[in-house]
């Protein structure tokens, strides 16, 4: 059984989305190096609860680095000190006794605070909705491998669709800007076979839609590619701006 | 679909104008140091030059036009960038720190805002200094001609502009530190083996420029009105 040790904390709290809000301190004294980060808040908030306090909201699905729903900044970055790794996957072995952690929400216009260290992310639902398909003819399945895909091509749409938008990228980001995630559903789905035919309009719709949501603009900072628990490359947001721009050019001649 | 107009306007477009006029400005700079170089040439190279360019005639007019129209543009979408971003995010953390790894924040990409203005600042006074300023007009291989070289030299010989633009051609070298790489990824380069070269490029590229600008005030304040390098 490893020792124990204590970390202080530092962790937003915020009743719901109208309410001021403010960091509060918390001290705990049961923290074992093989705890995953959202162990030791589950930790904390029974203390708090056998305190008779209000528990600390925060999200989460499932714990294993998968939904993206653990959406935490931890001491400044989003999910944490360790690269690709989500919050629920960095455990407490990366601090140390006396450590002071600080927790705060994701933070963004498009993603609204509600509770606590808990934000709506369905500005990322509507991008998907605005294009972020295939659309398929339904009825009887079709014959397997009738639509061939270049492995290479097959790869590279895989390494985009491990995206599990989570919001990194956002929150991370000085301008807020959703370019990675956008542009990392148009890299996976247009490149495909099946997602080819709808590429000019799936790449304006989600673009437009990205912008319509108040997220703001890319600088190149490429932070969000660092913080990205699934190392989505920035090259996502190169072939957005690509097709965007080919898309306008040919519709402005149409 | 949105119109070109609309798409240069939209995010994605404003990305593809900042880096246009980004490359637009860095090949300006260029052949403004390479004319600049002529100090060092033969007694009146520079004056000859400067006849030779102010006498381009509409030529001149189209290419100061285009300048000026980068120069606003670019200043004008960056300054815009900066601003929207407090509207993207209303309320800021308590504590931020970068990642690190594969990250591009570096001090000169968070200080394109502020070196970005010293610049658009520093130009207004620089027109004013050489284009605008007084000088003697002098008989070059029988035409009048302005004797801009005397104004540049006398101008450097008062600390404050010698040094003065040396802390700006400095200021210039982190602009172009992260602005040479950004230009290139606004314009849709990928992210590879490539990128990282393009970005030591832009690195040295920014050193060599700055020192080529900051060199010419320097060795002018310090070596005097009678430079060895700069012949009569
Ligand atoms: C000699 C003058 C200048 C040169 C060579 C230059 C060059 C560049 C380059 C190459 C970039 C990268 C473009 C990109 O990100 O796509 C850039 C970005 C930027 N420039 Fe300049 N620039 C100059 C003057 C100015 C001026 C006068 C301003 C005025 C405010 C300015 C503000 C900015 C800003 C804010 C950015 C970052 C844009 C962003 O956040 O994405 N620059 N510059
Ligand atoms: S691109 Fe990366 S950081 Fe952004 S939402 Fe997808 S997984 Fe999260
Ligand atoms: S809880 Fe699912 S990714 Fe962390």
């Amino acid at each position: 059984m490893a020792d124990t040790f204590t970390v202080h904390l530092k962790i937003w709290r915020q009743e719901g989305p109208n309410e001021p809000g403010e960091l509060v301190d918390y001290t705990l004294d049961k923290v074992n190096e093989h705890m995953s980060f959202l162990e030791m808040l589950d930790v904390l908030n029974e203390e708090i609860v056998k305190e008779g306090g209000v528990p600390i909201e925060f999200d989460y699905d499932c714990r294993e680095g998968i939904c993206g729903s653990c959406n935490l900044m931890i001491n400044g970055q989003a999910h944490g000190p360790k690269a690709m790794t989500c919050s629920c996957q960095l455990h407490m072995r990366n601090y140390s006794d006396g450590d002071t952690i600080v927790i705060e929400p994701f933070r963004a216009k498009g993603f609204p605070v509600i509770k606590d260290l808990v934000v709506d992310r369905s500005a990322f639902d509507r991008i998907i909705e605005a294009g972020g398909y295939v659309s398929v003819k339904t009825g009887s399945a079709p014959d397997a491998n009738s639509i061939p895909v270049d492995k290479s091509v097959a790869d590279t749409a895989f390494d985009y669709a491990t995206c599990i938008g989570c919001g990194a990228c956002v929150a991370a980001c000085p301008n807020s800007s959703a370019s990675l995630f956008t542009g990392a559903k148009l890299a996976h789905l247009n490149r495909l076979p099946q997602g080819e035919p709808e590429r000019a309009e799936r790449t304006v719709a989600m673009v437009e839609q990205m912008e319509e949501e108040g997220f703001g603009d890319c600088s190149n900072y490429a932070e969000c590619e660092a913080v990205c628990p699934k190392g989505i490359s920035i090259s996502a947001i190169a072939e957005m701006r690509r097709n965007y721009m080919k898309a306008a050019l040919k519709g402005s001649e149409a | 679909m949105p119109s070109f107009l609309d798409a240069l306007k939209s995010q994605v477009g404003r990305k593809i104008l900042t880096g246009i006029t980004g490359v637009g400005l860095i090949l300006f700079i260029i052949f403004h140091l390479i004319g600049n170089l002529t100090l060092f040439g033969d007694p009146q190279a520079f004056n000859e030059y400067t006849y030779a360019l102010e006498n381009l005639g509409f030529i001149l007019y189209v290419l100061e036009a285009g300048l000026a129209v980068a120069f606003l543009l670019h200043a004008y979408i960056g300054i815009s960038i900066w601003w929207n971003r407090r509207k993207a995010r209303p309320q800021g953390y308590k504590k931020y720190q970068s990642k690190g790894g594969s990250s591009h924040q570096t001090w000169a990409a968070k200080s394109m805002i502020f070196t970005g203005i010293v610049l658009l600042v520093f130009l207004v006074i620089h027109i004013d200094t050489f284009k605008f300023g007084a000088t003697e007009t002098i008989m070059l291989n029988g035409h009048e001609a302005r004797d801009l070289k005397s104004l540049v030299i006398a101008t450097f010989q008062q600390p404050i502009y010698a040094f003065g633009y040396t802390v700006v051609m400095i200021l210039l070298g982190l602009h172009l530190g992260h602005g040479f790489w950004s230009a290139f990824t606004s314009l849709t380069m990928k992210h590879n083996e490539y990128s990282a070269l393009i970005y030591t490029v832009g690195i040295i590229f920014a050193i060599l420029m700055a020192v080529g600008f900051l060199f010419i005030p320097l060795y002018i304040y310090f070596a005097g009105p009678d430079a060895a390098l700069i012949s009569y």
